[in-house]
């Protein structure tokens, strides 16, 4: 019984790695566009990514790199310049902080305060994926453990049996 | 003159309506009346005819463009189509607040004629928090900010809608949106009804899974479609800005989603009664969050339209909702304390549980990024900006976290999983992942943040190929239906389980295209004269010319611009912008080729008005149609999860007549 | 055992008093970081034709407004005002210097003579000067005082009584 279980079941692995490498590969032939921009950074990408960490200020929650607008042409136009000056990005966002203050950096700077909007995620997840295992292992060990043991295959073979006759 | 003071008093009566249906529920319940519960259950239906009047009047003085009343002269012109004179319902502050009661007052009267006098025990007291809901935006528009309001004197012709809004997306968006809302009220109703009576199983989740499920197809359709249109039309070639309201609306579907999973371990374990109480809870006080931020204007939004004590207002009620369920919760909570046992902790539980968590930690971290600049104004006094590259930095790593958890999910059996249960369920998968990966790599694929988009993406694709495959073997082997017979009457029989499946696919497929889109965006900026060209990736654009022209309600200057690939030419583009009497800048026009592998997206910059040179921007965005492609198999999916028995039943005849 | 409970529902008051405070504090309000510091200079090719510098002032108290002939209501409810306040005090030796930003020349000339404004006003093409001054919008009006320093800035609309308070600090300071 088992033997015919686990074989079925390699069958259908290969049935599926079969069935999803055609599909890679029809993707892979698709898509090599892929290559072709993972060019080096050239001045234009390293500029878009400097400005896209400014604030465009006449806009609403946009990127100097994303704006439509002419005064962010402008200051795209101007971090350009910078960039071609050798200005490192840490000085062209100081560069603009100096004018418009804090306000115009689109992601605040990791120090003092503002590092707790950087930790707190994490540590809010730290801590509930914390408090899951601890909840989950007082559950499991306040459970009885009274029932004989089943063997899992045997298991996982009448499930799919049940699911295919008469599903949930 | 007259719809107006119809209109206000019909607004006025709805809410004298909606407080005796309110008190009428709660006293029938308490004292056992019939005749009071009966008569409330009619007052409901009354209430959604009165709402219903004054939707009409107020949809007929914006189609017959009176101009005598405040909101239409603010809300249409009298040029605008009849369709949009209908959109200016929900254009902006009054009218929104008329629609959202409406909504609820339907989705009251669907409750009362649906559930009649069943459930009686829980029913009244759900009646009178949707009617209560429903009082406070009768509340807010009778006595703060009136939809009909006169002006004197009336103006010969309306503002109009912002001409951004003049779109066909305008009639469709908007409704999404408000009907995901509007849904989540009547589980929370529901829950809050278990919680005041005292009736703490799973009956009030069964009541309203339907419900739950339908306001969150609402909600997603929602939130996708308003990407596509900002990203047809805006002219930024982006789709979602982590704008406080575009959060807004996303923190309510993160909730949501873990509350449809979560839900999924109560009804078979009948655990987590607390936390599922306060997942719906949370998830309705940040429907009332969005609408406060929408209309409260303490942040700064595109979305945004307030006036006055609307804001204040709306505290008061996202305050009095938080206390009252919050406290009923406290209450219980003896009461509520689950049968809370587990078989092992590696189980499908447990990776809910994970899954939860992540999800909560995810709004949590949009809710802080985004109350964050007030939060350091209050303590340090400083103004700063939580922007698009925090939001970005700080979710792709817990979203690929969650994509990972989406292929282990489904395949860890309920209560007991064996270690070698889980690897044969998932060596074909991660196989294939790895071998998909290396092969984006060997190609060319060297960001991090694809190939781990794809890596994960691939797993789970996997894992639902195989779990499909291995299903469909399965049945076809012990009934000997065709293949695609057993196929078909699988996904009908297990609605639930492969309809998520079919969910979770489009979410893969979805974030693939976010990953990659946003990975490998190439965009440049030219300069250009006439029959000058500039080059992007594999494409060549060259202006042709600059034109201007007067349209019925605007001045649209356009550039024609050839595109070239590999030196033949392509297709024809005309970006340009739209130049509109009252307002002070021009709105883009933008022109792209859609592809299902890459959109080549071109906007109008600036130009010289005697035609001599244009600036253009051209970008190139890969795959990221498979956003809108998943946006779509998740709604497929949850149309399976969902499908009526009747119609199950007959397709699942007509399968087996196939094999007869 | 109670009051252990009460924490659920008080959870929520933190952050409920967070979003009121919100009521009180101005989205458009944005502190500038040249307050206090040396004006950065500024080189303008006026409308009249001669040019302007922010170095050729030395000594003089300025006030730099930063305006749009688009900007309404706003720029139109404080010109007449800033043209007022020039010809008052002009012989004090106040200056009061026009910057015309995001804007087209003819439009530009049209709001100069409509509000008859005597006072040196230039375009800032490529926007170097507004985003030397930080300037998030218009109009925005900076009172820089004879040391060459920014003495204050105002976002928005300026009043008399705000104007005149202004200019007497500058005309006062050494």
């Amino acid at each position: 019984m088992n033997r015919h279980a686990s074989r079925a079941r390699n069958r259908a692995g290969v049935w599926t790695t079969g069935f999803l490498a055609t599909g890679l590969l029809g993707l892979a032939c698709l898509l090599p566009g892929f290559a072709r921009a993972a060019d080096p950074a050239d001045l234009e990408d390293r500029v878009r990514e400097i400005a896209s960490e400014i604030r465009c200020v006449v806009c609403q929650n946009l990127s100097v790199a994303d704006s439509p607008s002419d005064l962010a042409k402008e200051m795209r136009n101007l971090v350009r310049e910078l960039v071609q000056q050798g200005k490192s990005p840490k000085e062209i966002q100081d560069y603009f902080v100096s004018r418009y203050g804090e306000f115009v950096l689109l992601s605040p700077p990791k120090r003092g305060f503002n590092l707790l909007v950087w930790v707190l995620p994490f540590l809010a997840i730290g801590v509930g994926a914390g408090g899951v295992y601890l909840v989950v292992r007082r559950w499991t060990e306040s459970s009885a453990t009274g029932r004989p043991p089943v063997d899992p295959a045997y298991a996982e073979r009448v499930r799919r049996e049940l699911e295919g006759r008469e599903g949930r | 003159m007259m719809i107006s003071t119809l209109g206000h008093f019909v607004l006025f009566l709805g809410l004298g309506v909606s407080l005796y249906a309110t008190a009428a529920a709660v006293y029938g319940a308490r004292a056992g009346r019939e005749d009071w519960l009966a008569s409330s259950r009619n007052a409901v239906l009354a209430l959604f005819c009165l709402i219903t009047a004054a939707l009409f009047l107020l949809e007929y003085a914006l189609i017959t463009s009176d101009f005598s009343l405040r909101y239409v002269a603010n809300n249409s012109t009298r040029g605008s189509l009849t369709r949009y004179k209908i959109a200016g319902l929900w254009g902006s502050l009054e009218g929104s607040l008329l629609l959202w009661a409406w909504l609820q007052a339907l989705f009251s009267a669907l409750v009362v004629a649906h559930h009649g006098a069943r459930h009686r025990s829980v029913l009244p007291y759900a009646q009178a928090v949707l009617l209560g809901i429903t009082a406070f935006f009768l509340l807010v528009m009778t006595f703060a900010v009136n939809p009909f309001a006169t002006v004197v004197p009336a103006p010969p012709d309306g503002r109009g809608l912002n001409p951004l809004l003049e779109v066909t997306d305008m009639l469709v968006h908007p409704l999404l949106l408000y009907l995901g809302y509007v849904g989540f009220s009547v589980p929370f109703a529901f829950a809050m009804a278990a919680l005041i009576t005292g009736r703490l199983s799973e009956e009030w989740l069964k009541i309203t899974r339907r419900w739950t499920v339908a306001a969150w197809l609402f909600l997603t359709g929602g939130i996708f479609y308003g990407g596509w249109w900002s990203y047809r039309t805006l002219g930024w070639g982006g789709y979602w800005a982590w704008d406080p309201v575009e959060n807004a609306s996303f923190m309510p579907w993160l909730i949501a989603t873990a509350f449809i999973h979560s839900v999924m371990i109560q009804e078979r374990k009948r655990m987590l009664k607390v936390w599922n109480l306060l997942l719906i809870t949370l998830t309705f006080a940040l429907v009332i969050f969005g609408t406060f931020l929408t209309r409260s204007g303490i942040l700064a939004s595109v979305h945004a339209f307030s006036d006055g004590p609307v804001g204040a207002l709306f505290l008061g009620f996202l305050a009095l909702v938080l206390l009252f369920s919050l406290g009923l919760i406290a209450y219980r909570a003896d009461r509520l304390k689950g049968h809370g046992e587990m078989d092992s902790i590696v189980s499908r539980e447990s990776t809910f549980l994970l899954n939860n968590v992540l999800l909560v930690g995810i709004c949590f971290t949009v809710f802080l990024g985004t109350v964050f600049p007030l939060l350091t104004e209050a303590i340090r006094g400083a103004k700063i900006s939580v922007g698009t590259p925090y939001f970005n930095r700080v979710s792709a790593p817990l979203g690929l976290a969650l994509l990972l958890l989406m292929g282990i999910g489904p395949l860890i059996a309920w209560g007991r999983a064996s270690l070698n249960n889980l690897r044969r369920n998932f060596l074909a998968p991660a196989i294939v992942a790895a071998a998909g990966a290396a092969l984006l790599f060997a190609l060319g694929v060297r960001q991090a943040e694809a190939l781990l988009a794809f890596l994960c993406g691939f797993f789970v694709i996997g894992t639902i190929a195989f779990e499909f495959i291995m299903a469909t073997r399965t049945r076809v082997r012990t009934t000997g239906e065709s293949l695609l017979a057993a196929f078909a009457v699988l996904l009908l029989k297990s609605r639930r389980r492969y309809g998520g499946l079919i969910v979770h696919l489009g979410v893969v497929i979805a974030i693939i295209g976010i990953a990659v889109s946003s990975a490998y965006k190439v965009e440049r900026e030219a300069t250009l004269k006439p029959n000058e060209r500039m080059e992007i990736g594999p494409y060549a654009i060259e202006l042709k010319d600059l034109k201007a022209g007067e349209q019925p309600t605007h001045v649209l200057v356009w550039a024609t611009l050839t595109v070239f690939k590999d030196g033949k030419p392509l297709t024809e583009l005309r970006p340009g912008q739209r130049f509109y009497p009252n307002q002070q800048t021009p709105f883009a026009s933008v022109d792209a080729r859609y592809r299902w592998d890459e959109d080549l997206y071109t906007i109008l910059s600036t130009f010289e008005r005697d035609g001599s040179s244009a600036t253009i921007k051209a970008m190139i965005n890969p795959m990221i149609a498979w956003i809108w492609i998943g946006g779509c198999v998740i709604l497929l999916g949850v149309i399976v999860a969902v499908l009526p028995e009747r119609r199950l039943a007959l397709l699942a005849l007509r399968a087996k007549a196939q094999v007869a | 055992m109670t009051w252990k409970k009460l924490l659920i529902p008080l959870a929520s008051v933190p952050v409920i008093l967070l979003l009121a405070y919100g009521f009180w504090t101005d989205p458009k309000a944005i502190p500038s970081p040249l307050v206090q510091k040396a004006a950065p200079d500024f080189r303008l090719a006026g409308f009249d034709g001669k040019e302007l510098s922010l170095a050729g002032l030395k000594g003089m108290p300025v006030v730099l407004n930063f305006w749009a002939s688009w900007c309404y209501p706003a720029c139109h409810d404080e010109a007449p005002l800033l043209e007022s306040t020039w010809r008052k005090y002009k012989d004090q030796g106040l200056m009061v210097v026009g910057v015309d930003i995001q804007d087209k020349e003819p439009n530009a000339r049209e709001f100069i003579k409509r509000f008859n404004f005597t006072f040196p006003n230039g375009p800032d093409p490529g926007s170097k000067v507004s985003i030397d001054y930080g300037v998030y919008g218009v109009p925005e009006t900076f009172f820089i005082d004879r040391q060459g320093r920014i003495a204050y800035k105002h976002v928005g609309a300026l009043s008399p009584v705000l104007m005149e308070e202004q200019v007497q600090a500058l005309l006062k300071g050494r």
